[in-house]
């Protein structure tokens, strides 16, 4: 039997990973005819410098929220690929609310906006979790597959029946201002904040509580699980809500605290479920260090942006760091197995 | 119905069965071998992107084509050393490697090329259709094939050609026995781990095609993520054809006339954001359809 690997092991093997990616992404760099000294360099003043550190705040917090939305089901053994899916109906349903509901005080129609997400969010996730666990329809193609007509009907309804007549771009109106997220300081807004106390909870929950608990031994062993007792289809459709609410939320704190209406395409170019599902996969889904992965990739790509105005390195290196991390650590965790 | 079998959206859903043809084929092999090839989107990515690159320097349309196969078996060597030797989950792996591609081919774009979104430019050779005047005024099928680039025809050949070698040649069987009986195969000395990598390259090859017929079979341009979902729903054809090549074939078959139809409604007014929804939720439909079968079998046997 394998015997338990002591804590240092994962953090250690993903500081090589990460090693192994920089010394890759340097020789991409080089093959662009760039300096990887002055890109890097880059990258680190431009996301950890006092004067960006707000901007990169500001970023993770759709980040670290995707990276929370895939590292829950993964705690239990799911995959969700649908955070896309799932995050642009919240962010819809979040402008929607606030857009047409007029005579709310602000804080309240923020409120709603924000539960509405979540609910509308979750419920779209839980209905790949039911095909799975009623019909047998693969959750990890299916989860996918339904972000596309999702993508889809958000995109026809700021495109046509909802578009904003004023500006004639592919967008809802206007969120009125009351029902905004509070600004705190330059670009960070109230969704920070929201943001941190979901991620305080979600580590509560899988560390103090019975949920978390069945949720993680889910993970390790789906048969013990289901012999000590756990409903596992009742579980993998509340995993599943949670995920999906979560996503949801992130949908509707951008669009609430940062672009103020429903833009289409906006929410998905950054890339937010890809990169929170690869920072989750580093963490093994374990919540905190999931955060901890998601704020790492969160600056990198914030320092992306400087990389590329001042060195002309395309940012979207980044992403390719990323994936090399994920290859590399897909690929020790095997090497680690051999070896006991 | 027959008011749909245009000559226009015949040929429309065989332009577009061709990829998911090859993409699914590769997808078949890795399947019988054991080895859950959920990167075909990562694959055909490459494979369309190496393509015009190949296609604008070599300035030939083969050129393009070997490059688009060089990419692709390159690239896959990730999936084929990562999945065996290295013993790393094959979904994680995969996932890894579509945003790879995804990355990857967007930086190459611009050191390259210096463009983001789409590259284009006179200097890439597409591939000629091949035509078949003859065959051009069949109704239906004369209507599909009579002008397709030469991909097509080889996509047809390989379904052929790979269902003869799974079913009718002792390779087939050794090849069955590894992904259906990998220790019995073993016993048996077949080498199941140089069977899969072999196959998951070939795989990667047959991928390649799929993406050079992307973007050199009908535009001759690259575009940033141009796979869009094609190499899922190439994923779902696999599994719904349980790797069987002729079962997948078949669900290309469908999955294409659903993109064919999207293309059709587009044409008479509908908004695309709507009518590109058609082929995942076709897709999703023969999902559920093939698994809710499945489940009221295994319930008759309970």
């Amino acid at each position: 039997m394998t015997p338990i690997a002591p804590w240092y092991l994962r953090p250690l093997a993903a500081v090589t990973a990460i090693l192994f990616a920089v010394l890759i992404g340097g020789m991409l760099i080089i093959a662009s005819g760039a300096n990887p000294l002055a890109a890097y360099w880059q990258i680190v003043v431009g996301s950890l410098s006092p004067a960006s550190l707000s901007d990169t705040l500001n970023w993770a917090t759709p980040l670290v929220g995707m990276t929370l939305a895939a590292a829950i089901p993964l705690r239990g053994g799911m995959v969700n690929l649908g955070g896309d899916g799932q995050m642009v109906i919240g962010g819809l349903v979040g402008a929607l609310v606030p857009i047409y509901l007029p005579g709310l005080p602000g804080p309240l129609a923020a409120l709603l906006s924000l539960i509405a997400a979540a609910l509308a969010g979750g419920l779209y996730a839980a209905l790949a979790a039911w095909g799975q666990t009623r019909h047998n329809i693969p959750m990890l193609i299916s989860s996918l597959l339904m972000s596309y007509p999702a993508v889809g009907i958000t995109s026809y309804i700021v495109r046509f029946p909802l578009r904003d007549t004023a500006t004639g771009l592919p967008q809802s109106e206007m969120i009125p201002e009351a029902a905004r997220l509070l600004t705190l300081s330059g670009a960070l807004n109230l969704g920070v904040l929201i943001m941190a106390a979901i991620g305080v909870l979600a580590v509560y929950i899988d560390r103090t509580t019975v949920a978390g608990y069945e949720l993680r031994m889910r993970g390790s062993n789906l048969r013990f699980a289901a012999y000590g007792g756990v409903r596992l289809p009742r579980q993998a459709i509340l995993t599943m809500f949670t995920s999906g609410a979560i996503a949801g939320t992130v949908g509707a704190i951008v669009v609430l605290g940062s672009q103020f209406r429903f833009i289409d395409g906006a929410l998905l170019s950054p890339a937010y479920t890809w990169s929170g599902l690869m920072a989750a996969l580093l963490a093994n889904g374990e919540p905190l260090g999931a955060i901890a992965a998601g704020l790492f990739f969160a600056a990198l790509q914030t320092g992306g942006f400087a990389m590329q105005r001042e060195t002309s390195v395309p940012r979207v290196l980044t992403m390719v760091l990323q994936s090399v991390v994920i290859l590399f650590l897909a690929m020790r965790h095997g090497i680690a197995r051999r070896a006991t | 119905m027959s008011g749909l079998l245009t000559p226009f959206i015949m040929q429309s859903a065989v332009q577009a069965i061709t990829p998911l043809l090859l993409a699914a084929l590769a997808g078949v092999l890795c399947g019988r071998v054991g080895v859950f090839n959920m990167a075909l989107e990562g694959q055909m990515l490459v494979g369309a992107f190496a393509a015009i690159a190949g296609s604008y320097f070599l300035h030939s349309a083969l050129g393009g084509i070997a490059a688009a196969i060089l990419a692709a078996v390159i690239f896959s060597l990730i999936l084929a050393y990562g999945a065996t030797l290295f013993r790393g989950d094959p979904v994680v792996i995969c996932i890894g490697m579509n945003l790879l591609a995804s990355g990857l081919t967007a930086y190459l774009l611009r050191v390259l090329f210096g463009v983001s979104g789409t590259f284009g430019d006179p200097g890439i050779v597409g591939l000629g259709k091949i035509r078949i005047p003859l065959i051009r005024d069949i109704p239906i099928l004369g209507w599909g094939f009579w002008s397709q680039t030469a991909l097509t025809w080889v996509a047809i050949g390989l379904v052929g050609l790979v269902s003869l070698v799974l079913y009718q040649t002792p390779l087939g069987l050794r090849l069955r026995g590894v992904g259906e009986q990998p220790d019995a195969a073993e016993t048996l000395g077949v080498d199941v781990q140089r069977y899969r990598i072999v196959t998951v390259l070939i795989g990667g090859a047959l991928a390649g095609l799929a993406g050079a017929q992307l973007s050199l079979g009908v535009v001759s341009v690259f575009a940033e993520d141009m796979s869009a979902g094609r190499g899922w729903i190439a994923v779902v054809a696999v599994m719904l054809g349980r790797n069987n090549p002729l079962y997948a074939a078949a669900a290309c078959v469908l999955f294409g006339f659903a993109d064919a139809l999207s293309v059709h409604l587009q044409s008479r007014g509908l908004p695309n954001q709507l009518t590109d929804m058609a082929p995942y939720l076709v897709t999703l439909a023969a999902l559920a359809i093939s698994h809710r079968k499945r489940n009221t079998k295994e319930t008759r046997h309970a």
